[in-house]
């Protein structure tokens, strides 16, 4: 019997060591994928014993997130507090546990936390764990500028839409302005009166982040896009003449030119630089069918579109842009797929973000050359030391030197002459370009403004896109670029 | 006191264990809920009565119990059958484990469980060498036994004490008869039998659901393991040390809203899932230790032992304790299905602390006339 005695005992300690293999992998290897889940809500009570860390705006000293310490049960917890309420809200984020986490405070929590993998991090945590002190996160130094980000929410003044800014040579994101906006102190106790925000658009969507995830109909400030292809096809340049009889014959339909354009049978003899100027569809109709969609679709992509943009707010919270068809990113082979004509004026299925536009610009006044777009400028360590910092970095060049400098040119003038008058700064020269969506019903639009400035020696690159409006990119969002420019370039705002 | 001079040859080792185990346990239901740790404090008082009461009772020999094998045969049916009849029975989270009569609640699977393993040592010891020739009239006892196991889980709803009864009854088999076909064939018949359980109770098939992918029901039915993988896991390496371990919500950044358990049943079933994150692997892989120490001790009283009777005994008491151990954090830590039973010793619950004491006790009579033998 003593053999069968063996082997039981034998299996009887193999199943204990079953379980302490077990124990081991919950412990060692998952663990850290159990910690980054969203539904442990043992993680969002841990949280509040961390004393997170600080996220501070560009010049470091305005606190965008801080924490309030309060004891709870024998334990000090910190909670997070807001100052600046709705104006950081979307970039920034919240930090809860009833309701978890979005923006920088959830895409960054390993740093604010001090839970990443650092080496100098990780000594600190584990000799706070040993004392019993308190686990201090790191500081998160962000690119954006408190002036700039609040003349823009001033801007938008509650209407629907976003507004971005970046330096070109850098990528930087300067301001980043989702309308409307909430204020992140009531999402863990007061959720229901964000649930309550309404706006002139419906649903009012106040968390929806419309810079980074609001997909809209770009409209005319894609023909920079489409020119840019025009250009690096070696076919066209600034003085080449087109032909506009007012209207772009599509399969066998004519497309008119919009209705703000000055003379309403045709402009006749044109040049390109005139047609950009002017916005005219026709010819960049007639261009698009010239160079094709899948030529004006690849020169997107050299852009960042087909791609969320590389920021670092939690990938869910952004979108990329491209064509659309029942809301899925459409990528077409076939060359009969896409209508060319209507692509090239921004039209068809193509749906932007805000964010992506704005690069659009930036590249244009970078010379050509795409700089990953980067919200955190710095993460400092609670003893000042710094742990990391971004460095620009080139996305890739969207398109060769001349072709930025003939877009300039262009864009200079739709700004000196053109259809975005509207934001001219005294002084000061801006490049840009206006669009004008429709949205399918009568007299509401999607309006659309990109640009930069000075247009000699770009600081800024900004893109501004508002829902329901009545008006053109000229009148409404050409105007709100202009104060935001002049805030960023340290101009004083003229009465 | 007792126990040294009943039992003076008895293992060294088994009754510091178990002390260790229960006072762990102890430690840890005081830092869960205060009030419970008082009533298990008191439980621990009543089961070291019995503890000493059982060496008492059997102290000249223990093997007197072999003659009552029948009764305990029977006792252990009556009492597995109790919870099912009417007015005194009571279903528990679903489970029908329970017996109430009045104030006093009783689960009387923990002694059901003693007394079958006390029956089946007799009868086995018995019957051995008839069984070990494996004539087909012969399985009758292993088909009863496994209708039996069968009924329990339909009756009880309960996977996890139909597979203890039925692991013991198996583990006790093989050492009587040392054919591994009864174990196979058992084996067999029992996940069959599960299987065809499994088609017609939801609430075991729910079990199974879940341990496949708890994600996929995170706020049903599989919220309390899910919980209790994430207190593991927040233990990490070295825990997050006694008293540090975070069991409650805090309300948010709203004061008046009252703190909230974040895992159910964390002291009873779930108590590992406590221990495991404040004590992190290094405790809960020592305690693991201590049990398989026990495991070994176990065995090695049952090998010492010179009659079957005692052999049987000592090996099926061992084995019904490491089964179980594994059954309820096997299925915490999602090696097998969940199903509530208790961690011996550690966990609170009366019956479970009274059973176990009485289990110590008996195993530590077998090693005392095996070492007494022996020295």
């Amino acid at each position: 019997m003593n053999r069968q005695i063996t082997r039981l005992a034998v299996t009887g300690v193999v199943l204990i060591g079953a379980l302490i293999v077990a124990t081991t992998y919950w412990q060692a290897w998952a663990a850290p994928g159990l910690v980054d889940r969203q539904d442990n809500a043992l993680q969002r009570v841990a949280q509040f014993t961390v004393k997170r860390g600080r996220i501070l705006a560009r010049d470091g000293r305005t606190v965008l997130a801080g924490n309030v310490a309060r004891r709870v049960e024998g334990r000090r917890l910190y909670f997070r507090r807001y100052p600046q309420r709705g104006l950081f809200a979307h970039a920034v984020g919240y930090s809860t546990e009833k309701r978890s986490r979005a923006g920088l405070e959830r895409s960054q929590n390993d740093y604010l936390t001090a839970s990443n993998e650092n080496l100098g991090t990780v000594l600190d945590t584990t000799l706070d764990k040993l004392r019993g002190t308190t686990v201090e996160g790191n500081d998160l130094v962000v690119t954006l500028d408190p002036r700039g980000q609040r003349v823009a929410r001033d801007a938008l003044g509650g209407r629907c839409g976003a507004i971005v800014a970046l330096e070109p040579r850098t990528g930087r994101v300067l301001v980043l302005v989702s309308s409307p906006s909430y204020d992140p102190n009531l999402v863990e106790g007061q959720y229901e009166r964000i649930e309550q925000i309404r706006a002139d658009c419906a649903p009012a969507a106040p968390l929806l982040n419309r810079a980074t995830a609001g997909l809209y109909a770009p409209g005319s400030t894609f023909k920079v896009v489409t020119a840019a292809a025009a250009f690096e096809s070696g076919r066209y340049r600034l003085e080449s003449g087109f032909a506009d009889p007012g209207y772009c014959e599509e399969y066998g339909k004519k497309v008119y030119n919009y209705f703000d354009q000055v003379l309403p049978s045709g402009y006749g003899n044109v040049t390109f630089l005139q047609a950009m100027q002017f916005s005219i569809n026709s010819v960049f109709c007639n261009l698009g069918k010239q160079l094709g969609g899948l030529a004006i679709l690849d020169q997107a992509r050299r852009f960042g579109f087909y791609a969320k943009p590389p920021l670092e707010t939690p990938e869910e919270e952004r979108r990329a842009s491209g064509l659309y068809e029942r809301g899925r990113l459409f990528s077409p082979k076939d060359p009969n797929a896409v209508d060319p004509g209507r692509v090239a004026f921004g039209q068809e299925r193509l749906l932007v973000t805000p964010l992506q536009m704005a690069m659009v610009a930036a590249a244009v006044a970078n010379g050509g050359t795409l700089m990953r777009p980067h919200l955190v400028d710095r993460i400092v360590s609670p003893g000042g030391r710094t742990v990391r910092r971004t460095r620009p970095d080139a996305a890739g060049r969207a398109m060769a030197p001349e072709t930025a400098a003939d877009l300039t040119t262009m864009m200079k003038a739709v700004v000196a002459g053109g259809t975005a008058t509207s934001a001219q700064i005294p002084g000061t020269v801006v490049a840009g370009k206006t669009g004008t969506a429709e949205t399918g019903v009568r007299g509401v639009n999607t309006t659309s403004f990109i640009g930069f400035a000075p247009a000699d020696k770009p600081r800024v690159a900004i893109a501004v896109i508002l829902e329901q409006q009545s008006g053109t990119g000229g009148q409404t969002a050409a105007p709100l670029a202009k104060p935001v420019m002049q805030a960023l370039l340290g101009l004083p705002s003229n009465p | 006191m007792v126990a040294r001079f009943v039992i003076p040859y008895a293992d060294p080792y088994l009754l510091p264990m178990s002390a260790l185990l229960t006072g762990i346990g102890l430690t840890v239901i005081y830092r869960l809920n205060p009030d419970d740790a008082f009533r298990q404090g008191l439980w621990i008082v009543i089961g070291v009565a019995f503890f000493a009461l059982t060496l008492l009772a059997l102290r000249r020999d223990y093997r007197l119990l072999e003659r009552y094998k029948y009764l305990f045969g029977v006792g252990a049916i009556v009492l597995l059958a109790l919870p099912a009849l009417p007015v005194i029975g009571t279903t528990v989270n679903g489970a029908r484990l329970w017996v109430r009569v009045g104030q006093f609640q009783f689960q009387p699977g923990e002694v059901a469980k003693l007394m079958l393993i006390v029956f089946l040592a007799g009868y086995l010891q018995e019957k051995r060498e008839v069984l070990a020739q494996a004539r087909p009239k012969d399985l009758g006892p292993l088909l009863l036994i496994w209708g039996g196991a069968m009924l329990v889980l339909v009756q009880t709803n309960d996977l996890g004490s139909a597979l203890l009864y039925f692991g013991i009854f198996l583990g006790m088999l093989y050492v009587a008869t040392g054919r591994l076909a009864f174990v196979v064939a058992g084996l067999a018949l029992f996940v069959g039998g599960a299987f065809a359980v499994y088609q017609f109770v939801g609430r075991v098939q729910d079990r199974v659901a879940v341990w496949l992918d708890p994600w996929e029901r995170a706020q049903g039915a599989g919220y309390q393991i899910i919980q209790s993988t994430y207190s593991i896991g927040n233990g990490g390496f070295a825990g997050t040390g006694f008293g540090r371990g975070i069991f409650t919500t805090i309300g948010g950044s709203d004061p008046s809203e009252a703190p909230r358990q974040l895992i159910p049943f964390l002291n009873t079933d779930f108590i590992y899932a406590a221990l495991a994150q404040e004590v992190g692997l290094i405790g809960a892989s020592a305690l693991l230790l201590v049990y398989m120490l026990f495991l070994v001790r176990g065995f090695r009283t049952a090998l010492l032992a010179d009659d079957g009777f005692s052999k049987l005994l000592a090996a099926g008491l061992t084995f019904g304790f490491a089964l179980q151990t594994f059954i309820i954090l096997g299925g915490i830590l999602r090696l097998i299905p969940l199903t509530g039973i208790t961690l011996p010793f550690v966990s609170y619950g009366g019956s479970s602390v009274l059973a176990n004491f009485v289990l110590l006790a008996l195993l530590l009579l077998v090693s005392n006339r095996a070492y007494a033998r022996v020295t």
